[in-house]
C-alpha cells in the first residue's frame, strides 16, 4: 500500500461550488439514463394529447381553426407542458434522497447549500429539456416548419420554463419527508397548472373567470412565448393568428414576450431563493 | 492541537435534554469511543461536532475549528459515517466516491489514486463498478467508511459503525478500522452500545442520560471496579493455599485476586512449587464498569424505561 495520499480540500470557494453544481446535475443525468422507462413514460401523456385528442377533436374544430391543423395549434402547448412532469419529478427526487439518506451526504458537504439546490434545479431543467428535444423531433409530423433558429428558441424557452418548475417543486418539497405525500401533492398540482395555462386552448374568447385565472397562472407566461415563436414561423392569415394566438393583455396592455420571459425567470429565481432558505434550515 | 475539544456542550429537543453539558478532549491519532445505551445522547453529540445540529450551550472545536462559526472548515476536515445509510444505491460504488470527491473539491489528479486506495482498504476494489443496491449490509457500511476517508479527513466520525450487522461482519469492520489506524494519521471518534467493541478504543467515555459518567482507557476503567481474578487447579490445593496470599478455595478451583493477571501467572508457575493443572484469568468487563457507574447494566437501560425514548430517537432522525 502506498503512503497516505496527502489530499487536503482546497479553499477556492467559488470553483468548489461550481464543481458541486456540476456533479449534482451529472448525477441527475446518470439517474435519468438508468431509468429510461420513466423518461419515455413521461412522454406518453403529451403524445396522447397531441395525436389522439388533436386528431379526434380536429374534425370538430376544422371550421374554427381555418386552414390550420388542430395538432399544429396544440404542438407548442404540448411541448411546454410535456416538461411539467419531468421537472416536478426532479424536485420529488430530493424527497426520495431524503428518505434514503443520500440528501444528508449532500447537505453535509463543505459547499453552499445553494449550490446543491441550484444543481438540482439545473439538473431538472436539463433532463426536461432533453425530453423537449424528443417532442421537438415530432414537429414535421404536425406541420410545424422547424428551423435551427426556431428549434433553439423553443429549447431555450423550455429550459427556462422547466428550471422555474423545478424550483417551484423544490420550494414545495423542502419540508416534506415522504415520497408518497409529495407524489400525491404533485398529482393534484400538475393538471390544474397545465389546464389553466392556455396550453390546450387559445386565450381568445375565454369566459371572464377563466381569462382571469389563466392570467394569474405563471405557466401561461411560459407557454405563450413558445406558441408565439411557433406561430411566427407559420403561414397563417391574421384572423387565424388573432383567434389562435392572441397576445396576452393586462387591462388592455399587450404584455411583450421579453417581459413574459423575464417574469418566468424572476419567478424561478425567487422560488430558488425560497427553496435555498428552506433547505438551509434543514438539519 | 487537540483533535476534538468539547466544553460544556448542551442540547435539548423540546422537553428532552439530550446532552446535558459534557466536557472532553480527544488527542490527535486517538481512537475515542462513546459508549452508552440507546438514547444516551451519543448521536446528538456527534451531530453537533459534525455541524449538523446546533448546540444550545457550550462550545466545541474539531480539527482546530469552531463547529458553530467555522462550519465549512470543520466539514472539510472530517469524515462521517452515520448510523443510517447515506449512499445512492442506484449508483456504482465508484460513482458514489466520485460524487463525494467533487463535493469536497478534491484536486482532480488525486481522485483516482485515492479512490483505489480506500476501496482496496475496505476490500471493495473488485466491486467498484457494481451498483450499491447489489451490496450486502456489511459491504455498504464498508463503502461508507471508504467514502468518509476519501478526502483524507483529520477526524473520522463513526456513529454506531456496526449496528445491525451480524457478528462476523462486525468483526471484519473492526479489522478495517484497525488497519485504517495504522495506515492513516487519523483520529477516530466512534459511538457504540456494544461493550465488546468499546474495548477496541484507546479511551472510552461512558455516556448515560446526556452526561459523561466516566472517561479513561478501557484498562483504567476496569481497574476502578476491581482486579483480575486468577483461577487455578493444582495437584495439591491445600499445599498451594498454604503458599498463596489472598487466595480462596472455590468449587471452580483456587481464586486469587491480583492487579495484573497476565504477568502474575508466569511468576506463579515459577514460585508455587505445586504442579498446576489449569489456569484461567478473568477480568472485570466494561459491563461491570457501566454497572458501577450507572447502577445498572447496559442491557437494563436498553430495556423497559428507555424503549419509548428509543422509538422517539428513531422517529426523530428522519
Ligand atoms: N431530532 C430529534 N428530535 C427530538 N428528539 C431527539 C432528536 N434526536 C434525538 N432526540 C432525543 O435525544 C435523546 C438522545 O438521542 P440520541 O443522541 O440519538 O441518542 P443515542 O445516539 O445515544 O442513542 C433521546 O431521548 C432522543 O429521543
Ligand atoms: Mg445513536
Amino acid at each position: 500500500m502506498t503512503a497516505v495520499a496527502a489530499v487536503r480540500v482546497p479553499q477556492r470557494a467559488f470553483a468548489l461550488d461550481l464543481r458541486a453544481v456540476k456533479i449534482v446535475v451529472q448525477r441527475d443525468l446518470i439517474r435519468t439514463l438508468q431509468d429510461r422507462t420513466r423518461f419515455v413514460a413521461a412522454l406518453v401523456q403529451p403524445l396522447l394529447f397531441l395525436f389522439v385528442l388533436g386528431s379526434g377533436l380536429g374534425s370538430l374544430t376544422r371550421g374554427a381553426t381555418g386552414s390550420l391543423d388542430l395538432k399544429t395549434f396544440m404542438f407548442p402547448g404540448i411541448l411546454a407542458t410535456s416538461t411539467l412532469f419531468t421537472a416536478m419529478f426532479s424536485a420529488v427526487s430530493i424527497v426520495w434522497d431524503r428518505e434514503f439518506g443520500f440528501l444528508r451526504e449532500m447537505l453535509i458537504a463543505p459547499v453552499r447549500r445553494s449550490s446543491i439546490i441550484l444543481g438540482k434545479a439545473l439538473g431538472g431543467a436539463t433532463v426536461a429539456t432533453t425530453q423537449g428535444i424528443l417532442v421537438l423531433a415530432l414537429a414535421p409530423f404536425v406541420h410545424v416548419p422547424l428551423t435551427v433558429g426556431l428549434g433553439l428558441t423553443l429549447l431555450a424557452e423550455v429550459f427556462l420554463l422547466s428550471f422555474t418548475l423545478t424550483a417551484l417543486g423544490l420550494a414545495i418539497v423542502s419540508r416534506i419527508r415522504q415520497v408518497q405525500t409529495v407524489m400525491g401533492l404533485m398529482q393534484v398540482l400538475l393538471l390544474p397548472l397545465s389546464f389553466l395555462s392556455g396550453a390546450l386552448y387559445p386565450l381568445s374568447n375565454l369566459p371572464t373567470w377563466l381569462s382571469i385565472v389563466v392570467r394569474l397562472n405563471p405557466l401561461t407566461y411560459a407557454v405563450h412565448p413558445v406558441r408565439t415563436a411557433v406561430f411566427n414561423h407559420l403561414q397563417v392569415s391574421d384572423s387565424v393568428r388573432a383567434l389562435l394566438n392572441p397576445p396576452i393583455t393586462w387591462n388592455g396592455w399587450i404584455v411583450p414576450t421579453w417581459l413574459q420571459l423575464a417574469l418566468v425567470a424572476s419567478i424561478g429565481l425567487s422560488l430558488m431563493a425560497v427553496a435555498v432558505r428552506q433547505f438551509q434550515q434543514v438539519e | 492541537m487537540t483533535a476534538v475539544e468539547v466544553r460544556g456542550l448542551r442540547k435539548s429537543y423540546g422537553e428532552v435534554e439530550a446532552v446535558k453539558g459534557v466536557d472532553f478532549d480527544v488527542a490527535p491519532g486517538e481512537t475515542f469511543g462513546f459508549l452508552g445505551p440507546n438514547g444516551a445522547g451519543k448521536s446528538t453529540t456527534i451531530k453537533i461536532l459534525c455541524t449538523l445540529a446546533k448546540a444550545d450551550g457550550g462550545s466545541a472545536r474539531v480539527a482546530g475549528f469552531d463547529v458553530a462559526t467555522q462550519r465549512n472548515d470543520v466539514r472539510r476536515h472530517i469524515g462521517l459515517v452515520f448510523q443510517d445509510p447515506t449512499l445512492d444505491t442506484y449508483l456504482s460504488a465508484e460513482m458514489n466516491l466520485r460524487f463525494h470527491a467533487e463535493l469536497y473539491g478534491m484536486p482532480r489528479e488525486t481522485v483516482a489514486p485515492r479512490m483505489e486506495q480506500v476501496l482496496r482498504m475496505v476490500g471493495l476494489w473488485e466491486r467498484r463498478t457494481s451498483k450499491v443496491l447489489t451490496f450486502s449490509g456489511g459491504m455498504k457500511r464498508r463503502l461508507e467508511i471508504a467514502r468518509g476517508l476519501m478526502h483524507s479527513p483529520r477526524v473520522l466520525f463513526l456513529d454506531e459503525p456496526t449496528v445491525g450487522l451480524d457478528p462476523q461482519t462486525r468483526a471484519s469492520i473492526w479489522d478495517y478500522i484497525h488497519e485504517l489506524r495504522q495506515q492513516e494519521q487519523i483520529t477516530i471518534f466512534l459511538t457504540t452500545h456494544y461493550m465488546d467493541e468499546a474495548e477496541n478504543c484507546d479511551r472510552i467515555a461512558i455516556m448515560d442520560e446526556g452526561k459523561l459518567v466516566a472517561l479513561d482507557t478501557p484498562a483504567a476503567l476496569k481497574a476502578t471496579v476491581g482486579t483480575d481474578r486468577v483461577t487455578i487447579r493444582t495437584a495439591d490445593d491445600q499445599a498451594a493455599l498454604a503458599v498463596l496470599e489472598d487466595a480462596v478455595l472455590t468449587p471452580d478451583g483456587i481464586v486469587i485476586s491480583v492487579e495484573d493477571g497476565e504477568s502474575y501467572v508466569p511468576r506463579l508457575f515459577g514460585t508455587l512449587g505445586v504442579p498446576i493443572t489449569s489456569v484461567s484469568i478473568s477480568r472485570p468487563s466494561l459491563d461491570d464498569v457501566f454497572l458501577s457507574y450507572t447502577g445498572r447494566t447496559i442491557r437494563d437501560s436498553e430495556q423497559a424505561p428507555a424503549r419509548p425514548v428509543m422509538l422517539a430517537a428513531m422517529a426523530g432522525r428522519r
